[in-house]
């Protein structure tokens, strides 16, 4: 499984790509989102963790931009904040299942992520 | 009784304002009532009062003007009736004196037979005599000796000579002449009435009749007309009594009042010839005098009526008044206490209301600041948490995949506290973030064993250190429904709050819901094991303000909310309490609820 980490917090979302790695799981990070593009450009992958919040623009535009490239790809939201806008709009983007919110156990983040890769994409 | 009154008595008599602050009431309604009450009261009963006292003036006034009416008709009647008794005597005497000549009455045996016939035909006469024109009496019949006695030297005989050498001319016309009443010598009250005639010869002559005053006396006292306490009589002009009085002494006695004056109402005008005095007797009692100067007598009527009688008249128009006006003003007293106690009561109630809504719209605004800076505070906080977390995970990681220090159980034991830190402190703000969303949420459909559950994850803590057993039965088979999350939130907060403020230590708080039979309605009940609640203050619960907690930071307003809330979302809220066993809230929620009102917040 390949995964895409973007947080503009490189302190976090480098030691999750570290600790994903120990698990067998292959990621990739970016901490803001032009590199993040620049690297989908070049990379494929299966799902993308994508923090809600980031400077210059929002995970669901992030999410629409990567989609643009690379539609097969699928989401998972990650968030600080527990905004009533930020929940709605991610539930609509991608169901509620696919919202967490900081700080997340490794074990939980991994057992997502293995159940949005291996679910029934097909749908969204 | 007593609860009767304390259940009607207007809330806002019992309630100690706030005059200050935010919260303060715009009137002080026990002094708005009492200015109410008196201000109405003055204009409505200041014009009944002058009313009543103008028409008993009136009626008054009324009363004694037919007061003199009345003895006005009554001393005209009596005049009439005495002048004309009086006058049909002298005119007897006159028929006499003409019908016989001096020769024929000068015969003692015809004078004895025309006294018979005048007794026969006109009762009480007395004696009967002739008087030649020499003033001598020359013929005499009657119970004394007197023939031969002279009377010229008399005023009443002067008078009658005096009378006829002034205007007298006619040949056959005659003159009489009525005495006042004297006693005589046997004692007897009468009056003598002399008539005088100028025959063809030129010679003048008397006749002269005593007359018992008994059919005059029996004239005054049995007239129809006259009252029991009213008093008819004659006097002459010099004052002295000449008829029985019931009240002014006795015959041949000075009356005690002063003789009425002479005046042409009194003798001369038809109609009008009597005339009425007002004042007090001798005794000092409040009399009405009516008069009259009897024509061609030395008497006069004098009739009096105490003015006692008419107050009884007064009286009783008066009662009646008074009656009128005891019922017009406990009426309009009824009347005006009921509707300024009505309307006060609803301006206390519409401002109460005011206050609790301002109340709650602080309230909300409160709820809502604190959810804004909660989310902005579990935000800030997570990201360094998510941090520790990763840095602290990756450390067990390395630790756990080298193998080198996978055996350190004392390292492995300081991460696994630091990560199991760090859930305790995602717990408390992913508790804010939900508890700041649910604020912020409108209408959405939900649980009611998830709201449940929300609001009492932040009580456990109380509730296990006080030892309070929780309680839930919400099935999970419970339809989802629509409505405000928030809201619901609140109102479940307050009953829980509400119920750990009742309960000491070891108690139970159960909540339970079930759904009604027809499928339309979820029913939950709050119930406590707590102080429960007396039943005088049960009517009371809901009001604004109303608290019990007294000193303790009661706002009194708690409860009062969550009636308003509820009531908002379209369900309804009540009570049981038994004191000492314990309360129960019971809340019955639509499952369809559309918030028209909620909307407009």
């Amino acid at each position: 499984m390949r995964v895409l980490l973007v947080d503009d917090e490189e302190e976090l979302v480098a030691t999750l790509a570290e600790r994903l790695d120990m698990r067998g799981i292959d990621a990739t990070w970016a901490s803001e989102y032009r590199k993040a593009l620049a690297i989908v450009e070049e990379q494929e992958f299966d799902i993308a963790l994508l923090d809600v919040r980031l400077p210059e623009i929002n995970g669901l535009e992030l999410k629409r931009l990567i989609e643009a490239r690379r539609p097969a790809m699928k989401f998972i939201f990650l968030t600080g904040h527990g905004s009533e806008e930020d929940f709605n709009a991610c539930s609509a983007e991608s169901g509620k299942d696919y919202y967490l919110i900081k700080p997340v156990q490794i074990e939980v983040l991994v057992a997502k992520l293995n159940e949005v890769c291996q679910g029934p994409g097909e749908q969204g | 009784m007593q609860n009767g009154w304390k259940r009607y008595r207007p809330k806002f008599l019992e309630h100690s304002e706030q005059t200050s602050g935010m919260y303060k009431t715009l009137f002080n309604f026990r002094r708005l009532w009492k200015q109410s009450i008196v201000i109405t009261l003055a204009v409505a009963l200041l014009p009944l009062f002058t009313l009543a006292a103008v028409d008993y003036a009136i009626s008054r006034k009324a009363i004694e003007s037919e007061l003199a009416l009345r003895t006005t008709r009554l001393v005209s009647n009596l005049r009439r009736s005495l002048t004309s008794y009086l006058e049909e005597r002298v005119f007897a005497l006159n028929f006499l004196i003409l019908d016989n000549s001096f020769e024929q009455l000068s015969d003692e045996h015809r004078l004895k037979q025309l006294l018979e016939n005048l007794k026969s035909g006109l009762g009480e006469w007395y004696d009967l005599g002739l008087i030649d024109h020499t003033g001598m009496q020359v013929n005499y019949t009657g119970p004394y000796n007197i023939r031969g006695m002279d009377y010229s030297g008399q005023d009443w005989y002067k008078n009658l000579q005096y009378k006829d050498q002034e205007t007298y001319h006619d040949a056959i016309a005659m003159r009489s002449n009525i005495s006042d009443v004297f006693l005589g010598f046997r004692m007897t009250p009468h009056l003598v009435i002399s008539v005088l005639h100028n025959d063809h010869q030129g010679r003048h002559y008397i006749l002269r009749a005593g007359l018992d005053i008994q059919q005059l006396s029996d004239i005054l006292s049995h007239h129809a007309e006259l009252g029991d306490d009213d008093d008819a009589f004659l006097i002459n002009q010099e004052g002295i009594i000449q008829t029985p009085s019931r009240h002014y002494g006795a015959i041949m006695h000075q009356f005690p009042l002063p003789v009425p004056p002479f005046s042409e109402q009194t003798h001369g005008v038809e109609g009008q010839r009597s005339r009425v005095i007002e004042g007090r007797d001798h005794t000092g009692r409040e009399i009405v005098t009516g008069y009259a100067y009897l024509a061609g007598t030395p008497f006069i009527l004098v009739v009096i009526k105490q003015k006692d009688g008419m107050a009884v008249e007064t009286w009783r128009t008066g009662g009646n008044l008074l009656l009128f006006l005891v019922g017009s003003v406990l009426t309009i007293v009824a009347v005006v206490v009921g509707i300024c106690t009505y309307l006060v009561n609803s301006i206390h109630q519409a401002d109460q209301n005011r206050l609790a809504s301002l109340h709650q719209a602080e309230f909300a605004n409160k709820m809502a600041s604190i959810g804004r800076l909660s989310a902005g505070v579990a935000h800030e906080i997570n990201n360094p948490l998510a941090i520790i977390n990763e840095k602290a995970g990756l450390i067990k990681d390395l630790f756990t995949f080298r193998k080198e220090y996978a055996a350190d159980q004392r390292l492995i034991g300081l991460i696994d506290a630091i990560i199991s830190s760090v859930d305790r402190c995602a717990t408390i703000t992913r508790q804010l973030l939900s508890f700041a969303r649910n604020i912020q949420a409108n209408i959405q459909t939900l649980h009611l064993r998830k709201v449940v559950n929300e609001v009492l994850e932040f009580q456990t803590k109380a509730a296990s250190a006080r030892n309070i057993t929780l309680d839930v039965d919400i099935p999970e088979e419970l339809p989802e429904f629509s409505s405000d999350r928030g809201k619901l939130q609140q109102v479940f907060i307050n009953l829980v709050n509400n119920a750990f403020a009742a309960m000491k230590e070891g108690g139970r708080l159960s909540i339970r819901s079930r759904l009604t039979d027809d499928g339309a309605r979820i029913v939950t009940t709050v119930r406590d094991t707590g102080c429960g609640i007396p039943p005088e203050n049960l009517g009371k619960i809901f009001d604004p303000f109303f608290t019990t907690k007294g000193g303790s930071g009661g706002t009194g307003l708690g409860l009062s909310i969550t009636y308003g809330l509820v009531t908002e979302l379209g369900g309804s809220i009540d009570l049981a309490s038994t004191v000492g066993v314990g309360t129960t809230f019971t809340i019955t929620l639509p499952l369809n609820y559309h918030a028209d009102k909620g909307d407009a917040q």
